[in-house]
Parts: C-alpha cells; sequence; structure tokens
C-alpha cells in the first residue's frame, strides 16, 4: 500500500459477501474507500443492493498475498496424482457401496 | 453500446504485434494463444500481449465512462418523475448505473492503470463513452424509451461480453446484465401505462421519443462490419464474441414485436419482414452522424462531460476530507 502520508487517491479494498447465514464470505469485488468503515459502507451500496448479503468483510487490497500465477502448474501438480484422496477411486461390492 | 471503444480506435493500437522479441516471448504468446483456443479465461496476473492489454483497457474503462456519464440524460428527470413510484424506480435505476460503472473501473484497474488516470482520461477529452448519451432527454417518455430501447440495446451487446476471456471483465458484465433486466422492464412498462392509459398527447409523446432514440440507438451496435478493422483481432482474442452487425439486425427483430404491442411505430419507412432471410430489413443508418457525435460533436457532447467534471470538482474536498480524517484516525492508533 502506498505511504498513507502521501496518498492522494482512496485506497482500494476487497469486498467478500456472505449472501445468507450458514454460506462462506464470498469474494464479489473491490472498490476504493478512504478507510475500512467508509468501505464497508461502500460494500454495502456497490454489491448488495438487491439482498445479496447478510455480512460484508472488507480486506485492504495490499495486504493480501496470492500465489503465483506463473507457478501454477508446479505449485498446484502434486495433486494432480493422488487419485487415491477421492472416494471413487475405491470399488466395493454393490451391497455396501453407499458407505 | 460500449464495444464502440474497439470499432473506433485505430487500427495498429488493436493489431497483433508483428515482431515479437524473444524465444521466451514467443513461447508465453503460444501458450497465450493456445488458451484463447481452448476457450480459458485470463486473468490479471496472467501473461498477456501487451496489445490485448491496451484493447481491453480501453474498452473497459470506455464502458464504465458510459455508465458514469449514462447517468446524466436521466438523473435529469429524477427530481420530476410523474409520481414517487416511478421516481424511486428511476433513482433505483440511476444508481444501478453507478454501480456498473464501479464494476467495470474496478475491472479495468486489474490491468494496471488507476482510477484516477482514467478519470483524468475522461475528463480531459482523451478517453470516449458511448455516442448514445450525447442525445438530449426532451419528455418524460424519455426515460422511458431509455430503458426500453437504449438499455435493451445495450444488454444485446453486453450478453457476449459475459464471454469475454479476460475474467475480471466478464465476471463484471455477468453482474450487470443481472441488474439490467430490470432497467428495459421498467421502461417499457412505464410506456405502456401511457400508451394504455394514457392521453392522446402523452401517446404522442411516446411516439415523438421513439422516434428521436430509434436510429442512435442503432448506431449503439458500432459501425458496419466491413468498416469495423478491429473487429477480426478482438474476435481472435475472445474479447468480442459477435459481430455488430448481428447484434444489430437481433436487436432489430426483437424490437419490432414490441413496438406493435406498445402501439408505436419505428420511424423507418424500409423497415420490412424478409421472408427469405427471416429477419426484418431495415434502412440506411446516417453514419456521418454517428463519426460526428463520436468524434465530440453532438447534440451535448460538452454539456455532459462539463458536468463531469464540475461533480468531480465539487467533490475535490469531500475526497479530501475523508482521507485526511483517516490518516488522523491512523496516527491515534498507532500512538495508542
Amino acid at each position: 500500500m502506498t505511504d498513507p502520508n502521501t496518498r492522494t487517491e482512496w485506497p482500494l479494498w476487497e469486498v467478500f459477501v456472505r449472501s445468507r447465514a450458514g454460506l462462506d464470505h464470498k469474494h464479489c469485488g473491490s472498490l476504493h474507500a478512504a478507510d475500512a468503515a467508509m468501505a464497508i459502507q461502500l460494500a454495502r451500496d456497490v454489491y448488495t443492493r438487491r439482498l445479496e448479503g447478510s455480512s460484508v468483510w472488507v480486506v485492504p487490497s495490499a495486504a493480501i498475498t496470492a500465489s503465483d500465477p506463473g507457478d501454477k502448474g508446479m505449485f498446484f501438480d502434486p495433486a494432480e496424482d493422488k487419485v487415491y484422496r477421492h472416494p471413487t477411486f475405491y470399488k466395493l461390492p454393490p451391497e455396501v457401496d453407499h458407505m | 453500446m460500449y464495444t464502440q471503444a474497439m470499432d473506433t480506435m485505430p487500427k495498429e493500437l488493436g493489431d497483433a504485434p508483428k515482431a515479437v522479441r524473444s524465444a521466451e516471448e514467443v513461447e508465453l504468446q503460444r501458450r497465450f494463444d493456445a488458451r484463447i483456443d481452448a476457450g480459458d479465461f485470463i486473468e490479471a496476473k496472467d501473461w498477456m500481449p501487451e496489445n490485448y492489454r491496451k484493447t481491453l483497457l480501453r474498452q473497459i474503462s470506455q464502458h464504465a465512462h458510459s455508465e458514469i456519464v449514462g447517468m446524466l440524460p436521466e438523473g435529469n428527470w429524477i427530481s420530476r418523475a410523474p409520481t414517487l413510484k416511478r421516481k424511486a424506480i428511476l433513482l433505483a435505476k440511476v444508481q444501478d448505473e453507478g454501480g456498473h460503472g464501479l464494476y467495470l473501473y474496478a475491472a479495468a484497474e486489474t490491468l494496471g492503470t488507476s482510477r484516477d488516470q482514467m478519470i483524468d482520461a475522461l475528463h480531459s477529452g482523451k478517453a470516449k463513452y458511448s455516442s448514445i448519451f450525447n442525445y438530449p432527454t426532451l419528455t418524460w417518455a424519455d426515460v422511458g424509451t431509455i430503458g426500453w430501447l437504449v438499455d435493451g440495446a445495450a444488454i444485446m451487446n453486453q450478453v457476449p461480453i459475459c464471454r469475454c476471456s479476460y475474467a475480471p471483465y466478464a465476471r463484471a458484465m455477468i453482474r450487470v446484465c443481472r441488474e439490467e433486466s430490470f432497467h428495459q422492464r421498467q421502461g417499457y412498462d412505464s410506456l405502456l401505462v401511457m400508451m394504455q392509459g394514457g392521453t392522446d398527447a402523452q401517446r404522442a409523446m411516446v411516439q415523438d421519443a421513439v422516434n428521436r432514440w430509434w436510429w442512435p440507438c442503432l448506431m449503439m451496435f458500432g459501425p458496419p462490419d466491413d468498416q469495423s478493422p478491429n473487429s477480426a483481432q478482438g474476435m481472435r482474442w475472445g474479447i468480442k464474441r459477435v459481430s455488430n452487425d448481428t447484434l444489430r439486425q437481433k436487436f432489430v427483430d426483437a424490437t419490432v414485436e414490441q413496438a406493435k404491442v406498445l402501439g408505436v411505430t419505428l420511424p423507418d419507412p424500409d423497415l420490412k419482414w424478409n421472408e427469405e432471410r427471416q429477419h426484418w430489413d431495415f434502412g440506411a443508418i446516417d453514419w456521418p452522424e454517428f463519426f460526428r457525435v463520436v468524434a465530440g460533436d453532438g447534440p451535448c457532447n460538452q454539456e455532459r462531460l462539463a458536468e463531469r467534471v464540475q461533480a468531480w470538482d465539487d467533490g475535490a474536498w469531500v475526497r479530501e476530507a475523508a482521507l485526511a480524517h483517516s490518516r488522523k484516525q491512523a496516527t491515534k492508533q498507532a500512538a495508542a
């Protein structure tokens, strides 16, 4: 994030909305706001005008650490050949197949 | 409407790079092309050709500007809506347009340009917005007609962009399209009330609005395919999915029936059903007018831009005060 003392543009925030109780907060977009309280207010107006949410999180975009898309192959490949992590890998007799 | 950006930009910007520099770049380009061919989405942090980035930035930012400037012609009628119901509906619609502008600015920012830079480009006249918003809203019937025809044309144009290869743009578009359907329906509904329960004067007002908006709406789809030099590259990149003329025809075909139900005529003596093509034929579009309006010489270009600049300047103290407040709070917190 740029130094708050020299910044002239409102910083960017990522917005996460929980559509209703019991579900996850889901990333839905971003917006500019001067501070966290304003970001929450604006997120309500920009992303939940039609009852899309029952809870909102905002996070400064600069605070997010993301995996490197360039490393996508290397990073996620190890899970590719581990079919035994899925229940469908195991063939059971039909009488007990619904366990 | 908003793909006019790609149609009216210089050819060289939309061209694929002729000379690719290193072997590594050739490989990156090859992988990028393969992903596009496979129908994959491109995300903000993925490698992309410089011209792909430039073209998208130009198109998405101009799309955003169109949403924001598009608030003006209708905003003009909020204080003069005929009933409280219509006022509430119009407020909600104009607020939606503001929201759509924000989704799109956020999508454009992922390409590496700041919001302030984009707003500067609009205010200095460097960036364009859709030609349609440079026409005036003279009567209340214009508000309904904008909903029915302008938003109708926008939806037809925007639905294919939901499958755009650039994922942040596609995601923003899905949200926009979901909200836009109410815009078209409320417009048609408001015109229907005037046509079916109104006076002769009100019916004449609706017809007059339709007469004025019809041709500019057909221009929203951009120049004919054979005069749209960047279309092929846009299609190759998966930014543009359907050609201007195809979308325009689809709009005409859909609108003829709606006009009949409404009880208005469309101001085109050449409009007639073509049995062989299974489409409606329509008359020649005044393209010199389109290019004149895009270039800045429409009925309201100066007024629209002046209003945007004034709103931005008038809000400067609010933006500064909010930042000053957040700085003060941060300092206090650090001291505590």
